[in-house]
């Protein structure tokens, strides 16, 4: 590592929550802790910087390139910043017998931006969704990776767009779990 | 008809989920008994094999004789790992019985632990899935307080350790040797097999794998008896199912009913087909399996034999419902989309031809379509069928030649007149 480049810890709440996980697997296999670790870096800053997934590696014992590999392959990891809130809507072939077109377009519209992108004050990103195994109540927003909205309309959108803008204003991020 | 007998038999409960309410229609009592009266897990094997319990993951493997491959006596650390990845479109059942009825899969999983010989166990639920991971997580909290988990199970002797893993986002890993590689921390890329899992699985040791809802009807079957859950259903096709039935009908949802029931009567259970439509066609087993015509689909029973006979599978048990006014083309390309998108990447057949495949139907849907553009598509999914590491090459295959086979003429009148046929027809 340069001299230049700089050293960053992982908090002492990111290292006990990872520590929880570790506890899961055989002492041999702390790697088995890796989609874990990122997940709680992630919940805690918002995205993975290279910086914190070096960090990852070396609390884990482990080259950095099994923890890259890891980010980079599943869908739920993000690697640049993105916005407060991330918006998913399943487009698969339930949800989209049941409109989700229409659901996507909406939110195009109403925020402002494409599918993929993030709004200018950085509250929302925008993201394709693929089947979050909640088929029957098509169309599906899950937000942050988290939140099921069943059935969407315009209208319930509409509310959930309102309702995050005013939380998103007031609170920070939450716990690192 | 009997509805929600097995896996949603707390459903009708205020709480379902709760441990009291698991309690109050029998819960933990299987266990309790099979510990107490030290009954042998062949005897319990046994009753597994005459339930005709077949894996309700997508393959429908019988579930006795995959237990039965795992060698209990060998004196090595063993594994069991239930399989909560749910992914496949169209379906979401498992996740209803994590929701609804935790305990349930943690007592299925602790007895199969008990015949299978192994001391640690791993519940894997997709990343998405993180209420759900939090009400498993309370589940074992509490099956640990009440000695049902741990070491020394309610003084038998017998120990299980029962951990929730999360994934992070991949389908892929529903496949069962990527789902091991991801509990290992590595990306989800399947293995080849042979080996198999019950000979190298997780950290290398012998490994079983189930889907969520088939280690949650171990405690029924045992409860009510083997005769009567293959009852339910008919020959070689034992007990009730969870159908997810989604799309154009009136009332979508998770229906637990027999295996063997007629798809019309399922069709009436969930409302019709919406606004007075008529049926076009119908995906039964979740969308990499292949479609077939409406009209087919109504002279059809639920099950495993009678679905293959007609053509396709019963999968998953997801079953998607297209009305008169859907375009077979666009429907194709949503689904070979998805499938584009969840390419694990290893395969050079899957990676590439998912991308082949999608982008031409696209285009064939846009109305710049080439004569001889439904030969090449036919022969990239033959080019893609069996030449894949996982099953993953078929779940594209299949619905691309199906829907083929079925709907082509929708996709001539495409290429022919750059326009869709249903829609001109609307018009
Ligand atoms: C691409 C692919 C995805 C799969 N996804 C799942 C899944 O999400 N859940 C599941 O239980 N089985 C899934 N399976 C099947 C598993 O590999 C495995 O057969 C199953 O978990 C075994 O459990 P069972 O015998 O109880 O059905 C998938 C298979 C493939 C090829
Ligand atoms: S198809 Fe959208 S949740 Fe399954």
């Amino acid at each position: 590592m340069s001299s230049e480049e700089q050293i960053i810890q992982l908090t002492p709440e990111i290292c006990q929550a990872i520590d929880q996980w570790v506890l899961k697997y055989p002492p041999e296999q702390k790697r088995s802790a890796v989609l874990a670790g990122l997940r709680i870096i992630q919940r805690a800053y918002g995205w993975l910087s290279d910086e914190r997934m070096r960090a990852l590696a070396e609390y884990l014992d482990l080259p950095p390139m099994d923890v890259y590999e890891v980010a980079s392959f599943y869908s739920m990891y993000e690697r640049k910043p993105i916005g407060r809130y991330k918006l998913a809507v399943c487009m698969n072939i339930s949800c989209h017998l049941c409109g989700s077109d229409n659901i996507i377009k909406h939110l195009e519209s109403r925020l402002g931006i494409c599918m993929g992108e993030t709004t200018s004050d950085g509250l929302f990103t925008l993201r394709r969704a693929e089947c979050l195994a909640a088929c029957t109540d098509a169309p599906i927003l899950q937000v942050d990776d988290r939140d099921y909205y069943k059935r969407v309309t315009p209208e319930i959108i509409d509310q959930v767009l309102e309702q995050l803008h005013q939380a998103g204003r007031k609170k920070g991020r939450d716990d690192a779990t | 008809m009997q509805h929600n007998i097995v896996c949603f038999r707390t459903r009708h409960l205020d709480q379902p989920w709760s441990l009291e309410n698991y309690r109050s229609v029998g819960g933990y009592k299987q266990l309790e008994r099979i510990l107490n009266d030290k009954i042998p897990p062949e005897h319990i094997l046994e009753r597994i094999k005459q339930s005709a319990l077949r894996g309700r993951g997508g393959a429908g493997f019988p579930t006795g004789l995959k237990w039965s491959f795992l060698s209990r006596g060998k004196p090595i650390q063993k594994y069991l790992i239930c399989n909560s990845d749910e992914g496949e479109p169209g379906t979401c059942k498992d996740h209803d019985i994590l929701m609804l009825n935790p305990h349930q899969l943690i007592e299925g999983m602790i007895i199969a632990a008990y015949v299978l010989g192994t001391t640690v166990g791993y519940h894997y639920l997709r990343g998405e899935f993180w209420h759900a991971f939090q009400r498993c997580e309370q589940a074992i909290k509490e099956a640990y307080q009440e000695g049902y988990l741990g070491k020394n199970i309610l003084g038998s002797g017998v120990d299980f350790d029962l951990y929730n893993t999360l994934g992070a986002g991949a389908y892929i890993c529903g496949e069962e040797t990527a789902l091991i590689e991801s509990i290992e921390g590595k990306r989800g890329w399947p293995r080849f097999k042979p080996p198999f899992p019950a000979n190298y699985g997780l950290y290398g040791l012998p490994t079983t794998i189930n889907n969520t809802e088939t280690l949650a009807s171990v405690p029924v079957i045992l409860q009510h008896g083997a005769k009567w859950f293959a009852h339910l259903g008919g020959k070689e096709n034992g007990g009730s199912k969870i159908f997810s039935i989604s799309g154009h009908v009136n009332q979508p949802g998770n229906y637990e009913i027999p295996l063997g029931t007629p798809f019309s009567e399922l069709l009436n259970i969930a409302g019709g087909v919406w606004k007075n439509a008529r049926i076009k066609a119908v995906i039964p087993g979740g969308s990499s399996m292949p479609v077939l015509p409406g009209e087919v689909m109504k002279r059809t029973r639920l099950d495993y034999d009678s679905l293959s006979k007609a053509g396709s599978m019963l999968g998953t048990g997801a079953i998607i419902v297209m009305d008169e006014h859907t375009c077979m083309v666009n429907a194709l390309a949503c689904i070979t989309e998805f499938y584009y998108e969840e390419s694990c990447g290893q395969c050079t057949p899957c990676r590439e031809g998912s991308g082949w495949v999608t982008r031409l139907i696209k285009r064939i849907e846009a109305g710049q379509g080439k004569p001889g553009d439904l030969d090449c598509l036919e022969q990239i999914a033959k080019g893609i069928e069996g030449r894949t590491i996982c099953a993953f090459g078929e779940a594209i295959a299949w619905p691309v030649r199906s829907f083929l086979k079925h709907f082509r003429a929708e996709f001539e009148y495409h290429i022919e007149h750059g326009c869709c046929q249903v829609a001109a027809r609307v018009r």
